[in-house]
């Protein structure tokens, strides 16, 4: 019955669904298996594509694998997430 | 030919050696020849599970660097027909055996013996890649815990790697009361976030220390809730259709005494 009272008034989660949250995200990145050494190859392609049409600040720039909501549902997938700082947008690219 | 399964993790502590123990135990009990391999090279710890430390002689090193034959190095089980433990080196380190050693040596058993059962160290360093070179087939053990899932999920990745597939899984010391509480996760939490086949739910009992304690398996013990599941996942590894213990139904009486008067919270 305690455990039924705190669920209505929206009070803290069974812990078993805490840990279970929490291991299908660290799940994620262990299976992904992603190593610096790649992580960095990516960075090197998408930096080069990128420079053709804007001016970036390369040494902010930065590249992980994270994860996310998906739209339709609760499920959560891994994504690549890319924080590029633009210095200037080339007129070639407008 | 027999078969050769090994049990392991990937985390320690979570019964790896017991489940061996008993699984072996088991399957001797049923009238198969069986012979435990300890690969635990220098935290050797089968032997007093099985009651058996006082009786080594030889070891897997001897057996493996040709000091001695194998039947040498053989403990026989002499309270269970058909059972046999070769027992891990104390005094070595995992090095001193390679997978292609135990490749061999579980090609010479297999003519021998029904089930060879191969207790995997923890990690997944040289112990775990001896342990698994010889094996046709594998049971992963882990507790309701995430340390234990997130490090089975690793194992069965390697496995897999290593051609052992289809591993199945074992989810001990599951505590009905914390599961019913909501403070553990359940079977289906552990399935749905592993996917592999589960193989048997092995419930948290004491009498598995006090088998420990004894070094006698549990699985000979028949008022041990514990020992009734190592005995139902002993028919399936014999291919038995033996249905998941409903841990439901096990509560006792004075629970469900408690339950109607209102003292139990289920």
């Amino acid at each position: 019955m305690l455990l039924d009272l705190s669920k209505l008034f929206g009070k803290s989660k069974a812990s078993k669904d805490v840990a279970k949250e929490r291991l299908k995200l660290v799940l994620i990145h262990d299976r992904a298996n992603v190593s610096p050494q790649f992580l960095e190859m990516v960075k090197g392609e998408i930096i080069k594509v990128i420079t053709n049409y804007m001016d970036i600040d390369e040494s902010a720039l930065d590249i992980q694998l994270t994860k996310t909501k998906c739209d339709d549902e609760e499920r959560v997938v891994p994504a690549l997430v890319a924080n590029i700082p633009i210095k200037n947008v080339k007129n070639s690219g407008k | 030919m027999g078969e050769v399964i090994v049990i392991t993790s990937g985390k320690g502590g979570v019964g790896k050696t017991t489940t061996t123990a008993n699984l072996g135990t088991g399957l001797a009990l049923q009238g198969k020849k069986v012979v435990l391999i300890d690969t635990d090279i220098g935290l050797r710890n089968l032997d007093v599970v099985m009651g058996l430390e006082n009786r080594i002689v030889y070891d897997l090193v001897d057996v493996v660097e040709g000091s001695c034959r194998i039947k040498q190095a053989l403990i026989k089980d002499k309270r269970y027909e058909g059972l046999y433990l070769l027992p891990a080196a104390q005094t070595r380190d995992k090095s001193s055996v390679n997978p292609e050693q135990m490749i061999k040596l579980c090609d010479e058993l297999r003519e021998e013996f029904d089930y060879i059962i191969v207790d995997c160290p923890a990690g997944i360093e040289q112990g775990f890649k001896n342990a698994i070179a010889g094996a046709n087939r594998a049971i992963v053990v882990t507790t309701p815990e995430v340390s234990a899932v997130r490090d089975a999920d690793r194992i069965v990745g390697l496995l897999e790697a290593n051609e052992l597939r289809n591993p199945r899984l074992i989810v001990n010391r599951v505590r009905i009361d914390m599961v019913k509480r909501g403070d553990m996760m359940t079977i289906d939490d552990i399935i749905d976030i592993l996917a592999i086949d589960l193989i048997g739910v092995v419930p948290d009992d004491e009498k598995i220390v006090v088998s420990t304690n004894r070094g006698e398996p549990a699985v000979n013990d028949s008022k041990s809730l514990a020992g009734q599941a190592y005995r139902n996942i002993t028919k399936r590894i014999m291919g038995e259709n033996v249905p998941i213990m409903d841990l439901e139904t096990d509560d006792g009486l004075m629970f469900k005494i408690k339950r109607l008067f209102g003292l139990k919270t289920t």
